[in-house]
């Protein structure tokens, strides 16, 4: 099979394209270094399967950075039969640079000028067939999100790898790079005879947002009056449709299941209904709620705007030990951890990266989410829950920040912080619906294997051995919640949270599907029950101890993978665990002791 | 012409590329995002707290420390 790679700059539409190209769904955001990972996929060209992979954005081929040497290798260790480079077409200016090294390794290359879109705006003209002249390689303008230009590249693709060459050994790649000062000469002749640029940009949309958002005064206010309001729209929007899911799994199983499983031994009958169906069935609701929250991050992030919460944050961060990059990290994570952890890839630092991935853990990520707003609702009144969970969200901030400041001098670092400013975009309605797509079968796959399993063990543990009544403290669960009791008594956690607790361990999703299940109910009963045996000190001290503990088993995968190292996976396993009982200590305590 | 820092530059001066003292690596990356010597580099605005500066090359929009921004040389037409 042949062999194609997509090598450009970081955030130049590369994802955009090769989900274009091949149908998948690879993450995309106006945001320099979003894709980490070397991503392939299978593509029909002229009746003929080629692999088309997507590399991650790279400034030059010097490999510098573990990005770019993750770049350089996979260039050194596979033959390539086509490289499809891939350039921002209004930043041509700066970035043929990268097109001129590749000429240079002499392999087989297009060159795609994508934002063709963005480059009228800014009055940039480009002469494609001279440029392509003059570089001897084929150049076609396109944009990957629109669409425009698309087929003509996608042609220039598959004439390209149907009369190609054979594939140049990789071992004959390792040639050294001309000097940079042969390239910016070659680059000053082409950009001459082929590119207008008109002297001064005109005063665009992205410029005046940026005057407001960016404002020395407004800008900081302004980001958490931004944030804030998201997450009101969320709830808005999605408590109706999260109340409409639980109803009608309500309703299935009423008029369906119970008839159906009726004749069903008791104890298989209460496993499938009350243990797998209620479980699963809880944690579903919330599938509304995560989407919404998703595809209001997918907007965030391809605005453009998260480069200018880093640039307001920066100087702070530089105060914690950490850079712009990190707090950028830290809000990705309120999607999900995993790839905030992998996007710290990009810097060079490893002290950076270490303290950067210390702290993202602390993010509120989706799935902790679920907990609390399943709690809030149960315990807090309308009106309180939305700051409850607001407040959530700044302790959030806060563990991160302390822990920052905490371990800044054993992981120092004097890391250099250059990041581009892209111009601020719209998704289109296809890429939010994309990602929405793929935050579902996420949470599919997330709910085949932690959740069910999770939420059958659960109900074993709550109701054997059978002599005993279902979840007192003759079972097994009762047994562990007693043994654990001296720990957490003094924090305000039960032996119902307590097994909770454990479970949350292995991921946060199973936390709400494991209380159904030790409860026995679900919907608007398993509320009830829960809000007469727990006060709402309790259920607080409870949410702390779960958005500071560890997230989920593989954010520690994650950790150990991205570190390669065993007592820095430890050391953040045991910190936060150790900083979540101390600060639901010191609430609990604190909030008792004021007589609450 | 005068030499300065491209630190010291105010919001809203424009100003030609002299040098660029950095180590390779980061000569490097600067160079691909632009600042090369002979660009026009201007100064969009400087962060609160003396946070990082918001500079403009050509069509990109890039944002860089103090520390940085120190170590890059520009020559401005005298003040």
């Amino acid at each position: 099979m042949k062999h194609i790679a997509l090598v450009g700059m970081p955030n130049t539409g590369k994802s955009t394209f090769f989900n274009r190209a091949t149908g998948a769904s690879a993450r995309v955001g106006n945001w320099p270094g979003i894709t980490v990972d070397l991503l392939g996929a299978k593509l029909l060209l002229a009746g003929e399967m080629v692999e088309l992979v997507d590399l991650p954005g790279i400034y030059d081929l010097h490999g510098f950075s573990d990005d770019e040497q993750v770049v350089r290798h996979f260039m050194e260790k596979n033959p390539l039969d086509l490289v499809v480079i891939i350039l921002n077409a209004s930043q041509i200016e700066r970035q043929l640079s990268l097109a001129l090294q590749i000429k240079q390794l002499c392999l087989p290359a297009v060159l795609l000028l994508n934002m063709a879109d963005e480059t009228k705006k800014f009055g940039i003209s480009i002469d494609a067939e001279k440029m392509s002249a003059s570089l001897g390689m084929p150049v076609v303008m396109l944009s990957a999100k629109y669409g425009n230009g698309y087929q003509g590249a996608l042609q220039i693709i598959t004439q390209a790898i149907q009369n190609g060459t054979p594939p140049i050994p990789p071992e004959k790649l390792q040639v050294l790079l001309a000097t940079d000062d042969q390239i910016e000469t070659d680059m000053e002749a082409v950009l001459k005879q082929t590119v207008q640029v008109p002297i001064q940009l005109s005063d665009n949309l992205t410029t005046r947002l940026d005057r407001l958002m960016l404002h020395p005064w407004l800008g900081l206010p302004l980001f958490f009056l931004i944030m804030y309001l998201l997450f009101q729209a969320i709830f808005l929007l999605g408590k109706p449709l999260q109340d409409g899911v639980g109803w009608l799994l309500e309703a299935f199983k009423q008029g369906a299941l119970e008839p159906l499983l009726g004749a069903l031994p008791a104890a298989l009958h209460g496993l499938l209904i009350e243990g797998i169906y209620n479980g699963v069935g809880t944690v579903a609701t919330f599938v509304p709620i995560i989407v919404l929250f998703f595809l209001f991050m997918a907007l965030v992030e391809d605005s453009g705007y998260l480069s200018r919460a880093a640039f307001l944050m920066d100087a702070l961060m530089a105060k914690l030990g950490l850079d712009g990059r990190s707090f950028v990290m830290i809000l990705l994570g309120f999607g999900c951890n995993v790839p905030a952890l992998m996007g710290t890839r990009v810097m060079r630092s490893r002290s950076l990266r270490l303290l950067t991935m210390l702290v993202i853990p602390f993010s509120l990520c989706s799935a902790r989410l679920q907990v609390f707003v399943f709690i809030t609702a149960a315990i807090f009144s309308p009106k309180a829950a939305p700051l409850v969970l607001f407040s959530l969200y700044l302790f959030s901030f806060a563990a991160a920040f302390i822990t920052a400041l905490l371990f800044k001098n054993r992981f120092q670092n004097n890391e250099p912080f250059i990041l581009e400013l892209p111009p601020y975009r719209f998704p289109t309605l296809r890429q939010m619906v994309l990602r929405g797509w793929h935050e579902v079968r996420h949470f599919l796959s997330r709910a085949s294997k932690f959740i069910i399993a999770g939420v059958v063990l659960v109900w074993l543990l709550t109701h054997f051995p059978q002599n005993v009544a279902p979840g007192s403290i003759g079972t097994w669960a009762g047994m562990i919640g007693h043994f654990m009791e001296p720990v957490l008594a003094p924090i305000g956690i039960d032996q119902h949270l307590a097994i909770a607790l454990i479970f949350g361990f292995v991921a946060k999703e199973i936390v709400v599907g494991s209380l159904a299940v030790i409860y026995g109910l679900e919907g608007s009963a398993l509320t009830g029950m829960m809000a007469q045996q727990l006060d709402w000190v309790q259920a607080y001290s409870f949410m702390l101890f779960t958005l500071i503990y560890t997230p989920c088993l593989s954010t520690i995968a994650t950790i150990r993978s991205e570190s390669k190292s065993l007592p820095y996976t430890l050391l953040a396993v045991a910190f936060p665990l150790g900083l979540a009982w101390l600060v639901s200590f010191a609430f609990y305590q604190a909030a008792r002791a004021l007589g609450y | 012409m005068t030499t300065v820092n491209l630190e010291t530059l105010k919001a809203g001066e424009t100003a030609t590329i002299a040098a660029v003292h950095t180590d390779r690596a980061l000569s490097y990356r600067l160079a691909a995002l632009g600042f090369r010597i002979g660009k026009r580099v201007e100064v969009i605005r400087h962060g609160r707290f003396s946070g990082p500066l918001h500079v403009r090359i050509g069509a990109t929009d890039i944002m860089l420390r103090k520390e940085e921004a120190q170590k890059i040389e520009v020559q401005t037409p005298a003040r």
